[in-house]
């Protein structure tokens, strides 16, 4: 809880220093802001907490481990902003101030302990990422971006809200305490409304997360975006959304997987697996790719969700710190790829194991993690998620996941066959020291969890 | 102590040593494979040859689902840590005359494979398994793709996808059997003491079966592997033949058949046929190769066709026959690939139509040629013979068609290979190979320690069949004591 006052708090603070041009402070208030925050949501650690304030929200142990998660994404992320969105516009601070307040919404999103803070949630974070996408006001693809995700967004607020009420017509709550125990007096007979509203909810999670076959927004939203702002939607935004989602499903509907969501669930697992990677095949525009794959990723994070089961929580921590690191390091390569060379092609990329050893060697690292070759930490995640889901006995949607993971490896070693095999005439690639610090760190983080993941997949 | 411990870490702290000490990254290496390789025998001298574990390491590693860092040596392991940690120092050294790019990281690369490749052979709980399966296929495939030839990405792209999607089938059937077992382990022991029925077996068969099938390669699998051969570095091609292939074949023995045997019964059958397919198939394409690094890539499908043939008809003929001949298979395949990169550096091409006559000019090269292919075509009193007459009269035990078919193609192998050494060797001197010059130096080194192997183990191959003797029968009789059941 502390946290989330910190963060809000600090979000106000940062937009008076904007105010008063204070314009040097505003970084690294910011980050010193996000570190006590991380350091109290750390403190609350196995605090055995219960329902605050009438049962709205609960800071137990799986909100404190993904406000942490998403806490140090963001200030890996904003260490990346340094010199950045002066370019892009004069007011810099409305950047961070944006920033913050849609990680207090996510905060709120994994915490909530009521359908209303769920919707609530959502929304603070929403309303902030429409306006970052489409924070180059000039600029057409930004325009585009922002308006495309506006629409998208509201509609699938809209079936998420339809959801809650009619789950609320049927157990007379929004809580989920009592939702789940609805549930539970009820082998039988429960109110078809309250089916309807599960559907409805699958719907609206979907779209935020962007599975298929409501994902159409993802890649045209994320491509128009500035790079940073899509480097947070991709990373923080998605492990936000499958908290919440891992939260509701876990906690209310668990009883009803194996009668009624769970073939629902499959279905689009199983298509988002295959649109996102097959589409991403095809891409020449790294930024894209990176879209698409997050597609994929979305389908691999979603096999926690179908198969719930003990190890559900664990998998989708593993996995969203796993892809989240590892795209971090995609995001700013590119960044400073698309700086220097000027667009974001694989072609780009040509050369660069020999023009900037380090970029190429941590990009390197995190298409191995993203492809989910041992040693990195995204093999870990996916060895969750595949441990997950066989303990359920989805021995065909592992088959599925396993032909994804191959066709992942073509569009991923795209990047890498670039880096190394391929030459090009240009001069070096230069990286500031911020860039250093939050490549290797992120990189160092992907080894290590792969190397020895007991680090943070024994704290469930 | 954990001596093993010590054996996997020598080749990960060459491979940082070359990357620090990259003006002289190739003495690094081959003095630091020698560290291993001297470490090695210290091992071999304290090896019991009884068909325990020895020097077992075993730590916890994610508890979660009960993985541990669980490694140890047995007779089988010990053939495949000799034939590793043996083979590197000789590929490293067989690449003293050339100049790489970026040497550093090619010898950094080689033995992090090795490092890999300990932990492949001597792995005793399955998620370990797999990661080293995984650490010894991403070097080699940078290996391949930066230093390798012509068209060498696209070929090491199919080569990489081939062996990713076999070895996620194998991730598929280790987590399965995971599941299974009561204790909430990883461990080989308790895979071994699994009763699944005979369903599972069977389609957990195929998920191993893919993985190793793709690695050795069997046909119908092997379609990656000509090409990769070919474009592949010399270096490359001698850690794919002599060591790599030999994971597939370990696989077999140690995680497919002892955890599934009713499912191997099931397709044992199969199995064999394909191997012999493919010894046949290989051997009519060498027959009419003129690219002699191609004919030596096909002649090795054929030769591990007979290996793997042997090991399926399981017996216990034919498994020491497959461990004594996978470590003489990896000295002759390097020798010849030594031999070939020779010939094609100096000559600069590839074709032995335009060859003939070297042994004229250069007799040192063409008594080591010939040794080696004396021993790749199994002449009595050379190491190639013991192991496949033992291969031979595996298949024989268990089919006798089957074997006639095999016997008479390994027969047909000696054509081809000394039809090779004719056109190549003999005849007449051309305006090409006029030029040729002898071997010398590092080169003699290396064909003269190669030669004198093949001798050796020919003469008297008694020692090694020991290492592997006692653990290969406890576990022919562990399996056909769960088959009796």
């Amino acid at each position: 809880m502390n946290s989330l006052i910190v963060i809000s708090i600090l979000a106000i603070v940062v937009l008076y220093l904007g105010l008063f041009k204070a314009k040097n402070a505003v970084l690294p208030v910011t980050i010193f802001g996000l570190v006590a925050a991380l350091v109290l949501s750390i403190m609350e650690w196995n605090s055995g907490a219960s329902p605050i304030y009438s049962g709205m929200m609960l800071f137990d142990n799986f909100a404190v481990a993904f406000s942490s998660l998403t806490i140090v994404s963001t200030i890996l992320i904003l260490l990346l902003s340094k010199n950045y969105f002066e370019k892009i516009s004069e007011n810099v601070a409305e950047y961070y101030t944006i920033i913050l307040f849609a990680l207090a919404g996510i905060l709120v999103m994994v915490s909530y302990h009521n359908m209303a803070m769920l919707f609530v949630g959502l929304e603070i974070m929403s309303v902030s990422l429409y306006i970052l996408a489409g924070i180059k006001k000039r600029d057409f693809a930004s325009n585009e971006a922002a308006l495309k995700y506006f629409l998208m967004g509201a509609f699938s607020t809209g079936f998420l809200l339809f959801g809650i009420a009619l789950i609320y017509g049927a157990s007379h709550s929004f809580d989920l305490d009592v939702i789940k125990q609805y549930v539970i007096d009820r082998p039988t007979g429960i109110d078809p409304m309250f089916y309807v509203g599960i559907v409805l909810m699958i719907v609206g999670l979907s779209f935020k997360i962007g599975a298929a076959p409501f994902h159409f927004w993802t890649p045209d939203v994320y491509e128009g975006s500035p790079t940073l702002i899509t480097a947070f939607m991709s990373t923080v935004v998605k492990t936000a959304g499958f908290a919440a989602f891992l939260r509701l499903f876990s906690i209310c509907f668990a009883p009803l997987a194996e009668d009624f969501w769970m073939p629902t669930l499959l279905v689009i697992t199983i298509l988002t697996l295959f649109i996102g990677n097959i589409t991403a095949l095809y891409q020449t525009n790294f930024k894209r790719m990176l879209a698409y794959s997050s597609i994929s990723h979305a389908g691999y994070m979603l096999f926690a969700i179908v198969a719930l089961g003990a190890t559900s929580t664990n998998s989708v921590f593993v996995y969203a710190a796993a892809y989240s690191i590892a795209s971090i390091i995609a995001f700013g390569v590119l960044i400073l790829v698309k700086e220097q060379t000027g667009g974001e092609n694989f072609d780009n990329f040509n050369g660069l194991g020999r023009k900037n050893p380090f970029l190429a060697f941590v990009l390197t690292i995190s298409m191995l993690s993203l492809a989910g070759i041992p040693l990195t930490a995204g093999f870990i995640g996916k060895f969750f998620m595949f441990s997950t889901a066989l303990a359920q006995y989805h021995i065909w949607l592992i088959v599925f996941a396993i032909i994804n993971a191959v066709i992942g490896i073509f569009y991923y070693f795209k990047v890498i066959v670039a880096m190394y095999f391929k030459d090009t005439e240009r001069k070096e690639l230069t990286s500031t020291s911020y860039y250093k610090l939050v490549l290797s760190v992120s990189a160092i983080i992907t080894i290590i969890l792969g190397i020895y993941p007991s680090l943070i997949t024994d704290l469930f | 102590m954990d001596y093993l411990l010590l054996l996997l870490v020598f080749p990960l702290i060459g491979s940082l040593a070359c990357l620090l000490n990259h003006k002289a990254a190739k003495q690094t290496a081959f003095i630091s494979s020698l560290i291993t390789l001297a470490y090695a025998v210290v091992l071999l001298t304290k090896f019991v040859p009884d068909a325990s574990r020895q020097f077992v390491v075993d730590y916890p590693w994610i508890s979660q689902f009960g993985i541990h860092f669980k490694a140890g040596i047995d007779g089988i392991s010990m053939i495949m840590v000799l034939l590793t940690t043996g083979l590197i120092p000789l590929i490293i050294l067989s690449s003293f005359k050339r100049t790489f790019n970026y040497s550093s990281a090619l010898y950094a690369l080689v033995l992090f494979m090795q490092f890999g490749l300990l932990i492949v052979f001597t792995a005793l709980d399955g998620f370990l398994f797999y990661v080293g399966w995984e650490i010894a296929l991403i070097p080699i495939y940078f290996i391949c793709a930066i230093w390798g030839g012509a068209d060498r990405i696209r070929v090491n792209m199919k080569f990489f996808i081939y062996t990713f999607a076999g070895s996620l089938f194998m991730l598929l059937g280790i987590i399965f059997l995971h599941l299974q077992t009561p204790g909430n382990s990883y461990d080989i022991g308790a895979f071994y003491a699994l009763n699944l029925d005979a369903a599972s077996q069977a389609w957990l068969f195929w998920c191993f079966f893919i993985a190793f099938a793709i690695k050795m390669p069997i046909f119908p699998f092997h379609t990656w592997q000509p090409d990769t051969y070919t474009t592949a570095p010399t270096m490359g091609t001698m850690l794919l033949a002599g060591i790599m292939l030999k994971m597939g074949i370990y696989g077999v023995i140690r995680w497919l058949i002892p955890i599934v045997p009713i499912g191997f019964m099931e397709w044992k059958e199969l199995a064999i046929i394909l191997s012999i397919i493919g010894i046949v198939y290989a051997s009519i394409i060498a027959f009419k190769q003129k690219e002699i690094k191609r004919l030596v890539a096909y002649s090795s499908i054929a030769h591990v066709g007979l290996i793997a043939a042997g090991i399926f008809a399981w017996n216990a003929e034919g498994v020491q026959g497959a461990m004594i001949q996978m470590l003489n298979h990896g000295i002759n395949v390097i020798g010849l690939f030594f031999a070939m990169d020779i010939i094609i550096d100096r000559l600069n091409t590839q074709d032995s139509s335009q060859m003939g006559g070297i042994a004229k000019v250069a007799p040192k090269f063409a008594i080591a040629l010939l040794i080696i292919i004396l021993g790749t075509v199994a002449l009595p009193l050379t190491n190639g013979f013991i192991g496949e007459f033992l291969l031979l009269n595996a298949v024989y035990q268990y089919q006798i068609w089957f074997a006639a078919v095999a016997g008479l193609t390994i027969i047909f192998g000696a054509v081809y290979m000394l039809r090779m050494y004719k056109h190549v060797m003999q005849g007449e001197l051309n305006e090409l190979t006029s030029k040729f010059k002898d071997i010398k130096g590092s080169e003699i080194l290396v064909m003269g320690i190669i030669c004198t192997l093949i001798i050796i183990i020919g003469v008297y191959p008694k020692p090694i069949l020991n290492i592997s003797a006692a653990a290969v029968n406890t576990l022919i009789a562990q399996v056909n004591n769960k088959l009796a059941f």
